[in-house]
């Protein structure tokens, strides 16, 4: 039974028997993990709260035939108790972790960049001050959109909203389609391609590239329409929908 | 694999929660070798238990009337309501003799990662239940973990404008326990809600 330890985001825990939890967490080092943690469900558990989703924790894990076992659990960021007081941000934040989930496809494969960029995310979406002067508190649909956008891109799919997805020509144009991967130019236009309006189009930019000073000008208008086509593109590009979409408070 | 009968017993019992082809050969070599007797009054409460167990039509609780025990009893205080994610959780509850109030069966907790919504637990039943004026105090009693917080969180929004007085149940130390194996989660919510103890 060989002994590692791995930082790691808890991103599902399910029952198994009386009292244990098998929990997915997305690692530093070791990309995502199933693990077994024994007896977290008793009140007497020493580290049962520290192994629910969102929480950022340092783990022991002893390496099992089929799953490993966790053994010891030191809360880093409890990112779960801040989340459990806001239901909006909980709903955003759940969609985040199923997304991660879905696009780390192998156990035990590193994936460093979808590591930090769901704890960066996690960071945003209970920050309690803006990112910068002049920056308020980041509105929990920006940080999702932000999250999903570069999520995707960083599994391969990053979608283009400037040139044209299919010939390259520069853009800005004005018909955007999840299938053909982002904007389209007029001879490349797919009928029943959207034609989100321009700011949408600038705004959906910024999120990719992280640019929250243009984010916060833009138009509630414009936020809308984004967020219903990074949810179009996520949903195209994932196959399956995501249970926990249904359920965010938008 | 054995003849007819007793490999379907096997791969009945094999289908229960926490019973493997082990666990279940072993409980079926033990019903062939028990007393008549015994094996038909556990026959006959299962058939038995289907028949008649269904979930009380007021707090969702499992009842073998159209409404349960403790919904039926003059005795309980019909002004205190308290919410609870299973019907598990009511007999843990009624195991304290804390409480004579009423309850209401949420049915799970909010989980949008399953799939489970406000929709699909029965918070219709609790706001028409709360509609005649009659309950004045709502316990929130879901798990403390994070899917029962964040329930909790979403009733607390829905119900508190409705001048009712709402209550959640206290995290913190374990009776019997050490405060120095305590998690930093469970001991910074018992520093929160400390009370005092001069008045």
């Amino acid at each position: 039974m060989a002994l590692y330890r791995d930082e790691a985001i808890v991103l599902r825990t399910q029952k198994l028997g009386e009292a244990d939890r098998i929990v997915t967490v997305l690692s530093r080092q070791h990309g995502r993990i199933r693990a077994v943690a024994k007896g977290v469900r008793r009140t007497s558990s020493k580290f049962g709260s520290r192994l629910e989703p969102f929480n950022h924790v340092d783990l022991q894990l002893a390496e099992g035939r089929t799953l490993d076992t966790i053994t010891q659990a030191v809360t880093v960021t409890p990112y779960g108790a801040r989340l459990g007081n806001d239901y909006d941000r909980y709903t955003a934040g759940t969609v985040m972790l199923e997304t991660a989930e879905r696009l780390v496809v192998e156990d035990k494969e590193p994936s460093l960049q979808q590591y930090l960029l769901l704890l960066g995310a996690l960071r945003a979406l209970t920050e309690t001050e803006g990112p910068a002067d002049g920056i308020d508190v980041r509105p929990a649909l920006a940080v999702l959109d932000s999250f999903l956008l570069r999520s995707l891109a960083v599994a391969g799919y990053a979608p283009s909203f400037d040139a044209c997805a299919r010939c390259g020509v520069v853009g800005p144009h004005r018909a955007f389609s999840p299938a053909a991967g982002g904007a389209l130019c007029p001879t490349c236009r797919v009928p029943g391609s959207a034609s989100p309006a321009e700011g949408t189009m600038v705004l959906l930019a910024a999120l990719l590239t992280g640019d929250w000073a243009r984010v916060q000008e833009a138009d509630p208008r414009h936020a809308r329409e984004g967020h219903s086509l990074v949810t179009a593109y996520l949903s195209w590009h994932l196959e399956r929908g995501l249970k926990s979409l249904p359920h965010l408070v938008r | 694999m054995y003849e007819g009968i007793v490999q379907d017993l096997i791969d009945e019992l094999g289908r229960l929660p926490g019973v493997g082809p082990k666990s279940a050969q072993r409980i079926a070599f033990h019903i062939l070798q028990a007393d008549p007797a015994d094996v038909r009054r556990l026959a006959s409460v299962l058939t038995e238990v289907k028949d008649k167990v269904r979930f009380c039509a007021v707090c969702g609780n499992v009842a073998e009337e159209e409404r349960c025990r403790i919904c039926r009893d003059p005795r309980r205080d019909p002004t205190v309501l308290c919410v609870v994610e299973e019907s598990k959780d009511v007999v843990a509850i009624e195991r304290t003799r804390e409480f004579r109030g009423r309850y209401h069966v949420l049915g799970g907790a909010i989980s949008p990662i399953e799939g489970i919504g406000p929709d699909q637990l029965r918070i219709k039943e609790l706001l028409q239940r709360l509609s005649d004026g009659q309950v004045t105090e709502i316990i929130l009693a879901t798990d403390p973990n994070l899917e029962g917080e964040a329930t909790a969180t979403y009733l607390t929004r829905l119900l508190k404008d409705l001048g009712l007085r709402l209550t959640r149940l206290a995290s913190g130390l374990p009776v019997g326990g050490d405060l120095e194996y305590a998690d930093e989660v469970t001991l910074g919510r018992a520093f929160e809600g400390r009370r005092s103890v001069d008045d």
